[in-house]
């Protein structure tokens, strides 16, 4: 059996597992459903309330719902691919069975390749499901918006997500009991930084720093354009180029990362525990 | 007729070849363990306080010894075996004498400090891909995706082996009907199952890669007295039929005496006896009985505890 066939197979593995446990939890994953949508529509009402809070009649209420939602919806999917991916290791630790995974005779590439390509498709099917439910609930009109350009700019930054959600998976390897907890930290600064819900030319300079270094920005910026402006596809490879850079940088960097992680791990015996 | 004699000095050749080959094959090792050498653990206090503490310890120099609550364990002590190719090679020690670490050492799950490990030729560390395709391990718990159904797990863990999906779904219905499950617990979630049948299933997800080595760590402990003998069958079924080395740690002095070729009893990272059941009860001498393989134990490594507790 030639190592292609064998390679492809254990990715398949991964991506059927992964929709085996959303079976299996499908109360879980249900009840996570309603809290994004929930989270996504109070966001976007801010939009809405804004006349009111402020007392301008200028503040264009239907725009400001479309720029929040494009952030919540944008935001919900780039970290929805973060936190399967970070999970590799945390769901594995929780059930135990993480020495089964690591001692199979696979590379790591096609571990996280599969983790990766479910994360990607589930991200997309829950990201749509959310993006129903926000354009039945505000009536939003999207005839002008370049939906390609969009779906574009989000596949662009999924790639600069993965890399960094691989470098996170790292967190989970390394500190058994509260590993997963500290991803979130990393999800936190980029949600602060990347102007998911304002512009970051609103943060203090030194924020505005670390926002240039955020695949997020360059996502949201680019998303932003195609739909709320229509802006052409062409002319959102400024914001395109940044984030597949990161990507391309971010992915063998993660698992260059990973693997002085595994071997660390292996050395100190961390596999072991249960987190 | 010169060439049908060809034909069958050829076919003879092969034959000596082939004989010579499974000869060899039989006697080359399965397991080379050469000096390894694991210890875990460092000091969980940071540097300064360590300091702290030896400084306290100097000014008051009352006899104690210096807190050893974190001192490295040493888990393998320089041990070196082999196992041979087909053999059953059972591991005895009383817990936490390092049968578990030495098991991961040789999975390739951890990485010696030293010394090497060799699974058919392959260096565990050097060329951990080669030896995990060889390999498969059973461990104490039974590590599963414990909502996922047996068939759902065993699949899983097939395909990170290469398997096809279609023939492994035929195969894990065969397996787990044979080791006693019913075919509607095949699909129903792990969580729903007594620990004996999920080892059941965690032996079949060894089984499902069809090893030349397989690791069996406490594989029957906590099994009812059936489970047991099932498991056991299989276990040996697998090396006389099928040739798998066995490497096989238990607390079940009467399974290791009935399975096992050979046995390395164990204690605090070192090997202190190794051989074949028989000849392991000849080390010691008991009057008015034969001794058992739990008496060799008894003798090996509780003798060492109580010689501690006296320098204690």
């Amino acid at each position: 059996m030639s190592t292609l066939v064998h390679e492809f197979r254990a990715t398949y593995a991964f991506m059927e597992r992964n929709a085996n446990l959303v079976k299996r939890y499908w109360s879980w994953e249900l009840v996570w459903m309603v809290y994004s949508i929930a989270n996504s529509l109070s966001v976007s009402f801010i939009g809405m309330g804004m006349e009111k809070i402020s007392g301008v009649s200028a503040v264009d209420g239907r725009f400001l719902v479309l720029y929040l939602v494009i952030g919540t919806l944008v935001w919900r999917y780039l970290s929805s691919i973060f936190y399967w991916i970070t999970d590799v290791i945390g769901m594995e630790r929780w059930e135990g069975t993480i020495e089964y995974t690591l001692m199979a005779p696979i590379r790591r590439v096609t571990h996280m390749a599969g983790q990766t390509l479910w994360a990607v498709l589930y991200s997309m099917f829950f990201t749509a499901i959310i993006l129903v439910v926000t354009v039945w609930m505000f009536d939003i009109d999207i005839s002008n918006a370049n939906l390609w350009g969009g779906t574009v700019m989000l596949l662009a930054g999924s790639l600069s997500f993965i890399g960094v959600g691989v470098m996170g998976s790292v967190l989970p390897l390394l500190f058994p009991e509260r590993g997963s907890q500290m991803t979130h930290v990393i999800i936190a600064v980029l949600l602060l930084v990347s102007g998911v819900y304002y512009p970051v030319e609103v943060l203090p300079a030194f924020l505005q720093k670390l926002a240039v270094a955020s695949p997020a920005t360059y996502v949201l910026t680019g998303t932003r354009l195609a739909l709320l402006d229509g802006t052409p596809t062409r002319e959102l490879w400024p914001h395109i180029w940044p984030t597949l850079l990161m990507g391309l940088v971010a992915i063998p960097l993660g698992l260059w990362i990973f693997g002085l992680a595994e071997r660390y791990a292996k050395r100190t015996g961390k596999l072991h525990r249960n987190g | 007729m010169n060439a049908m004699l060809t034909n069958t000095i050829i076919d003879q050749t092969s034959t000596q070849a082939m004989e010579l080959f499974k000869k060899e094959a039989v006697m080359s090792d399965a397991i080379i363990v050469n000096q390894a050498y694991k210890k875990f653990g460092k000091p969980a206090n940071p540097l300064w306080e360590r300091l702290a503490q030896v400084r306290n310890h100097k000014d008051s120099s009352n006899g104690h010894k210096p807190p050893e609550a974190h001192k490295p364990t040493v888990a393998v002590d320089s041990v070196s075996f082999r196992v041979k190719q087909g053999e059953i090679f059972g591991v005895l020690g009383p817990n936490g004498s390092g049968k578990s670490t030495l098991i991961r050492l040789i999975a390739t799950l951890l990485l010696p400090d030293s010394g090497s490990i060799e699974v058919f030729g392959f260096d565990v560390v050097r060329q951990a891909m080669q030896v995990q395709r060889l390999i498969n391990r059973v461990s104490v718990e039974a590590s599963f995706f414990k909502k996922l159904s047996p068939m759902e797990n065993l699949l899983y863990g097939a395909r990170l082996y290469g398997l096809e999906g279609k023939q492994t779904r035929r195969q894990v219905v065969e397996i787990l009907t044979r080791l006693g499950l019913e075919k509607r617990s095949i699909y129903s979630p792990m969580e729903e199952m007594s620990r004996g049948m999920q080892q059941k299933v965690a032996i079949a997800r060894a089984l499902l890669s069809r090893p030349r080595l397989l690791l069996l760590d406490e594989p029957t402990t906590g099994l009812d007295p059936r489970s047991k003998h099932e498991v056991q069958a299989v276990v040996r079924e697998l090396n006389e039929q099928h040739g798998t080395t066995i490497l096989l740690t238990t607390h079940d002095m009467v399974e290791a005496d009935e399975l096992c070729h050979r046995i390395a009893i164990v204690d605090s990272g070192k090997i202190v006896a190794l051989d074949t059941p028989a000849a392991l009860k000849t080390l010691i001498s008991r009057n008015g009985h034969e001794p058992t393989l739990e008496d060799v134990f008894l003798e090996l490594t509780g003798k060492k505890l109580v010689k501690e507790e006296d320098e204690g």
